[in-house]
């Protein structure tokens, strides 16, 4: 069973262009070796963030999520098909954009402090004022009195903290995340998440959210995306979230219009997984 | 093979250097009755009174000091001119990926030759000077730097590399902001086989051929078959190594902070 068909962005006017949109996108990877046959990573795919939108990307481990992201970013280029962001087609990196990795992504031999403040002075920002705005973010991002931290000597949490200031800073019209919370523990998670919510609500900016957790894709999002499983995975669902907000993650889980769109995601998502899984298992 | 054998000895402070103490007290003792007893022949093992005192005497009256000062320059050169050499030359090839694959065998050659057989040449091209000792040095200095550089280049995270291109680095901010610290924490990480290189080319080379310098006392000494002299030579260039050693870790420790495991080397002197 399939979601409802591709529905526009809801609450979102249609006169602003969409903040990212993917047109017949496929991306293809070379054969390591001659013999072996190119990898299709994403096939097909067609999809929009409009501006201002939470959307989310859900699917099994090994659809492509990544590459997914790293396109939007223009990091990597896509084999086929078109991408643009806000009207303009993407050539080269991805400017209107931020990129909160999965991965470690601070620079480990600065602090805290000139992590957050190292976009402002690629960009040429005058060194005092960029100090005032990273304090001013460590105090958002609840990092009061770690500016002079490095990296090694802070939780996970916290370093997320400081990746989530070192990319928001910079005021990005574009959020990419890729599951970024995905390292820590539950309770720090949803903490994380609800700070997050609560910045997206003051900024309103677009995000393009990847995750592997369905709950959290429902409870951040205005809507969801269904990847199949790899490889050529194809956008096989989109699920229009109609919850109100403000919302609280962790109590928004135990409501009956959460559940009930839990339920319908995961029946679909459920076949993908399983079929990952073989493939994971046949090798 | 039991864990035991890899577990930590329980040991107090004061208790280890009495340990360490008693060690060196006790080589001294064998080797000062073994003079008394004549199995070791004062003529060719001196007496560890003999060595103590002469180096005393030698440390007061201030010549040793000039000798001191050459070396400590050529070291200085050596390392300077090598870890900057190594620095560029280790950029360059860590991001120009045909160059370095055209040049590796050469490098790898160079590296493999024992540069000690260099000393004679450098010393007919150079002269019994300090930049004969300092080229030395360079030769030694130069490749633990290199290939350090090279290494912190190529192992540069992508991920943080990706994230410096986010944040609108561009290509020459990529280089001082991502390429150029990587590498650094892996120069300092050599720092302390990089200077003692530098100390090894100076002292070589100056025993070796020259008019000036720890080494050449040392080889004075060795001339004269004056083994108190030589081994007092020994003593203070040991001395002179182990405060080097010293320095160097307080420069490490301040520049390697941002190291998780930043003061967790054994401290080997």
């Amino acid at each position: 069973m399939s979601g409802t068909p591709l529905a526009q962005p809801r609450v979102f006017a249609r006169n602003t262009p969409d903040a990212l949109t993917f047109d017949r996108v496929t991306s293809r990877f070379a054969a390591r070796r001659r013999r072996d046959e190119s990898y299709v990573a994403l096939s097909d795919i067609s999809l929009a963030v409009g501006d201002g939108e939470f959307v989310s990307v859900v699917g099994p481990t090994g659809c492509g999520k990544s590459t997914l992201l790293n396109l939007a970013a223009g990091l990597l280029r896509p084999t086929d098909g078109s991408i643009s962001s806000f009207g303009v087609p993407l050539d080269g990196l991805n400017r209107k954009a931020g990129y909160l990795f999965q991965a470690d992504a601070l620079f480990p031999w600065s602090t805290a402090l000139d992590n957050v403040t190292a976009g402002l002075r690629y960009r040429g920002t005058h060194p005092v004022e960029a100090r005032d705005m990273a304090e001013d973010w460590l105090v958002r991002t609840g990092l009061k009195g770690f500016g002079g931290y490095y990296p090694h000597q802070m939780s996970g949490g916290m370093r997320k903290r400081v990746a989530l200031a070192q990319t928001l800073i910079l005021d990005p019209e574009l959020v990419l995340m890729d599951e970024p919370f995905s390292a820590l523990d539950v309770q720090t998670r949803q903490m994380m998440e609800n700070e997050l919510l609560e910045l997206w609500a003051t900024q309103r900016r677009s995000v393009l959210f990847i995750t592997h957790d369905l709950e959290e894709a429902i409870s951040l999002s205005d809507r969801v995306l269904l990847l199949s499983a790899g490889p050529a995975s194809r956008v096989i669902g989109e699920y229009v979230i109609d919850l109100p907000r403000p919302r609280d993650v962790s109590e928004i889980r135990l409501t009956p219009a959460f559940l009930d769109l839990h339920r319908r995601i995961w029946n679909d998502l459920k076949a993908e997984v399983l079929k990952s899984y073989e493939q994971a298992r046949l090798g | 093979m039991s864990r035991r054998v890899l577990a930590e000895p329980r040991i107090g402070r004061t208790a280890l250097f009495a340990l360490r103490a008693g060690v060196l007290i006790g080589l001294l003792a064998i080797w000062h009755l073994g003079g008394r007893f004549g199995f070791l022949d004062p003529f060719f093992f001196a007496t560890p009174i003999d060595v103590i005192a002469r180096t005393w005497h030698d440390l007061g009256t201030g010549d040793i000091y000039r000798h001191l000062w050459v070396t400590t320059i050529e070291t200085l050169l050596a390392f300077a001119i090598g870890t900057a050499g190594g620095i560029a030359v280790g950029f360059w090839l860590g991001l120009a990926p045909l160059a370095s694959l055209v040049l590796d065998p050469y490098i790898k050659a160079a590296n493999a030759l024992p540069r000690v057989v260099l000393a004679p040449i450098f010393a007919l091209w150079l002269g019994l000077g300090i930049w004969s000792k300092v080229a030395l040095g360079v030769s030694l200095v130069f490749f633990i730097v290199f290939f350090n550089v090279y290494q912190g280049i190529k192992e540069v995270s992508p991920v943080v590399l990706a994230n410096a291109r986010m944040l609108g680095a561009s290509r020459r901010q990529q280089l001082t902001s991502v390429y150029l610290p990587s590498a650094l924490s892996w120069v300092f990480s050599s720092l302390h086989t990089a200077v003692g290189f530098a100390l090894v080319g100076a002292v070589v080379g100056e025993y070796l051929g020259s008019a000036a310098g720890l080494g050449y006392r040392i080889h004075q000494a060795e001339g004269v078959f004056d083994t108190v002299g030589v081994f007092s030579g020994m003593l203070i260039l040991t001395i002179f190594v182990i405060a080097v050693d010293a320095i160097v870790s307080l420069i490490e420790a301040r520049f390697l902070v941002w190291r998780p495991d930043a003061g967790g080397r054994p401290d080997a002197a």
